[in-house]
């Protein structure tokens, strides 16, 4: 992510890139084949939806990740990462969702971005701990579910050179994976960063019970957790969290866009399998038709993706409306193919044994996370148009 | 959003590009121009259009990657930077649009030496007007039901027949033209003819009407129309083939040499524009959150398009080599569509009001716009048909018929 001010050409995309989304590919498609992926994490339903328990993961495969490299693509070079683009990350990033990976790895380098655009000292430790193979994840999000950076979850109090947290984060993401937090606190008029380790006396987690069997989800309560003043990584956290934002959202995007192409290509293969009047299904257009809308759909989410991750790569001022476009078109292709591979398979599709509720749920999941279409819709109206009520001197 | 530019020649071609434009920016229309090519109704409206293209021609931005031979300029990969810029600079559309991204194309591929020399420098130039002869009253979707004949008389073919939704008909003098050849196969029973249209003896064109109350349109009768067989476009029984490479011209146009000029990259602009001065219940439209998400989903779709034909060109980033392509003629027919229908909605009670309506918003450009919008989600292919050929084509769906 250096700050070159062109746009890329074939959005930076090139050679590296592809060798790395192949390899991804290659690897997830013999270690993690959709048997595979039932039998860990939808053997039966019984120990996640009925007795409370966290969805299992497969601890060995992420072993193998880790030592691949993959968790420090958004590291720097100077803390001991790979520092790609993010439109390279972007590929490893689809095949996790075209695999239904569960991991840390969105969450970490959802970390990373936020410790990139924070800079400076205190974040080069945790960086360099993640360049090594630590995880960690983002407890930015408030009671009401809003991450929005003024509305930081906790509550900060000076304490000598540090600081003493108080409060719950809500919606932390594969929160029992992490060996590491980074939060926001609002610390008097300020908002403050700070990197907390898991194990941090007055830290506890708290499941939430949520139906997407391909990650945890927890409350982080901090009661008068303290914090070095070497842990905290910005005293000025709102640009911090802005500049980190549209990356934030491009990786969710490009997770959706995997798992949407996997869900588009397994209702086709159907399609073409099962027969009905002496057909394969796939023949008529009620079928046909809506599998066509959803490439279209799928297609406009991943070209607006690549963009976003170009123009992010680039520095430019178009990069936050770019990746409102692009969480906002992955959302809702993502609904539509998922809507629709469910009720074109029929009864098989509605049933557990089936593996595409797995990818069903997981979508489910990503479209709201970090802001659903409209949503972001929302935000990219703000900007072409400007807020509500600022029109009024042009009529 | 700026599109890929690293290269040095495509960075100083753009750069003139702009330029000229920025300095050749044509007069204001003698007379209101229609939305599209393909709709020019007045000689007054061609021939400012025609001498707009021809300016185009000569300064490089039209014929840019044709062979010098043939007329063009001889480049290669520029032409899409010209188009971009033609669209980006919201001057007058190129008039010859068939010539430009169906019979051009078709020419180069299927043509003898001979037919290149004598039929693309008049249609790069825009002296020639083109239309296209595929749709007959009995053959729309189903496109290989042709019945015009055509019937070889020594060095010469007669044809019979009647071609219908014949647009530019009317100031053509030369249409793509299908053919039947031999009634014993439908596919391989038709060949492929570049006709004489303008004062060619038993040729006549006849306006049709749209549902806009405009012509433009138009339906064309043979009555023992006689060409010579040096006419006559690829082999004989080769008429389906030569017509798929039109067609697949014309369905990914906004690559090809006819997509400049016109509404383009201005369409959500004009969106919002119209929402900041339109009322709905004491507000403007412009502060209405449904409005605004409604315009918000075509700033999305229009960006997505861009972004599509920028990803076509990243083999690493396409599954299928011709996944996006074939989606180019389905989704900017609807993207124009839906646009219109938004305008007309926001635009409210103003949007009753039509073109002679000193009131009417963008004189009444939104209700046009939208009735005259089904003119391209039917043409080239109903998008019903566009919807089979990419499950059936890129998805491997088995085939509808």
């Amino acid at each position: 992510m250096t700050a070159m001010h062109t746009t890329p050409r074939d959005f930076g995309f090139g050679e590296d890139e592809t060798m790395l989304r192949d390899m991804a590919r290659k690897m997830l498609d013999e270690r993690l084949p959709m048997d595979r992926l039932r039998e860990l994490v939808a053997a039966d339903p019984g120990p996640v939806y009925d007795q409370g328990e966290r969805s299992p993961w497969d601890e060995t495969l992420w072993a193998e990740i880790v030592a691949l490299g993959w968790t420090g693509l958004a590291i720097s070079e100077d803390a001991g990462g790979a520092d790609i683009s993010l439109a390279g990350i972007a590929g490893m990033v689809e095949e996790a969702g075209r695999h239904a990976l569960p991991s840390p790895l969105i969450p970490t380098l959802s970390a990373s971005l936020v410790l990139r655009a924070a800079g400076g000292e205190a974040a080069l430790a945790p960086m360099t701990r993640i360049a090594s193979g630590s995880t960690a994840s983002l407890a930015v999000t408030n009671e009401r579910g809003s991450w929005a950076p003024e509305d930081a979850p906790l509550m900060a109090s000076a304490d000598g050179d540090g600081l003493t947290l108080q409060g719950t984060a809500r919606f932390v993401q594969d929160a029992f994976k992490a060996d590491m937090l980074i939060t926001s606190a609002r610390l008097d008029d300020a908002l403050v960063l700070c990197v907390v380790d898991k194990g941090a006396e007055g830290l506890s987690l708290a499941a939430d019970h949520i139906h997407d069997l391909t990650r945890d989800q927890a409350s982080a309560h901090f009661d008068h957790v303290q914090i070095a003043s070497s842990a905290v990584i910005s005293r000025d956290a709102e640009p911090v969290l802005r500049q980190a934002w549209p990356g934030l959202l491009v990786l969710v995007a490009a997770d959706l866009c995997g798992a949407s192409e996997h869900m588009l290509q397994t209702t086709v293969d159907y399609a073409n399998q099962r027969v009905q009047f002496d057909r394969p299904i796939g023949f008529f257009q009620a079928v046909k038709h809506p599998l066509v809308d959803a490439m279209v759909d799928i297609d406009r989410a991943r070209s607006l993706l690549y963009h976003a991750c170009a123009e992010i790569d680039a520095g430019s001022s178009q990069a936050e409306a770019a990746a409102h476009m692009a969480k906002s078109a992955a959302s809702d292709a993502a609904a539509y193919i998922s809507d629709r591979a469910i009720q074109l398979h029929g009864g098989i599709g509605f049933t557990w044994e089936y593996a595409l509720h797995i990818f069903f749920k997981r979508n489910l999941h990503n479209q709201g996370l970090w802001g659903d279409g409209v949503y972001h819709r929302k935000k990219l109206a703000d900007l072409l148009i400007g807020p509500i009520g600022s029109s009024d001197n042009q009529a | 959003m700026s599109a890929p530019e690293t290269d040095r020649e495509h960075a100083d071609f753009r750069q003139y590009a702009r330029r000229w434009l920025a300095e050749n920016r044509p007069p204001p229309p003698p007379e209101r121009l229609p939305i599209t090519p393909i709709e020019v109704m007045t000689t007054g409206q061609r021939d400012y259009l025609q001498a707009w293209q021809r300016q185009c021609y000569d300064a490089g931005l039209v014929g840019t990657d044709v062979p010098v031979a043939y007329g063009g300029h001889g480049h290669n990969g520029l032409q899409r930077i010209a188009n971009q810029e033609l669209n980006r600079a919201g001057v007058p559309f190129l008039i010859n649009i068939i010539g430009l991204s169906m019979a051009a194309p078709t020419i180069l591929k299927h043509g003898t030496e001979e037919q290149k020399r004598q039929f693309i420098p008049g249609c790069l130039s825009g002296e020639e007007i083109w239309c296209q002869g595929f749709s007959e009253p009995g053959a729309g979707s189903d496109l290989a039901n042709q019945r015009t004949s055509a019937v070889r008389d020594g060095d010469d073919w007669i044809i019979n027949g009647h071609k219908v939704w014949t647009s530019l008909g009317h100031f053509a003098k030369w249409m793509i033209l299908i053919t039947r050849t031999s009634k014993d196969e439908k596919y391989q029973g038709l060949t492929y003819f570049l006709c004489p249209i303008a004062g060619h003896p038993g040729v006549t064109v006849r306006p049709l009407l749209k549902i806009t109350g405009e012509t433009g349109f138009n339906e064309v009768f043979f009555e023992d129309v006689r060409i010579p067989d040096s006419y006559r476009l690829d082999d004989v029984g080769m008429g389906w083939s030569v017509a798929m490479t039109t067609l697949l011209s014309e369905r990914g146009a906004a690559e090809g040499a006819g997509a400049g000029g016109g509404e383009g990259e201005k369409a959500v602009e004009n969106l919002i524009d119209l929402a900041r001065n339109a009322w709905r219940d004491g507000e403007l439209a412009a502060d209405d959150p449904v409005t605004r998400d409604a315009i918000m989903q075509r700033a999305i779709i229009a960006e997505g398009l861009r972004q599509n034909a920028r990803r076509a060109r990243v083999p690493a980033l396409c599954d299928h080599p011709m996944r996006l392509p074939l989606q180019q003629k389905l989704t900017h027919s609807e993207f124009q569509q839906d646009n219109a229908r938004l305008g007309v909605e926001i635009a409210g009670a103003h949007a009753s009001l039509y073109k002679l309506d000193p009131r009417a918003p963008d004189a009444g450009h939104w209700p046009l716009a939208y009735l005259n919008s089904y003119g391209n989600t039917i043409a080239a292919g109903t998008n019903e048909i566009q919807r089979n050929i990419l499950g059936e084509r890129v998805l491997g769906l088995p085939k509808s018929k």
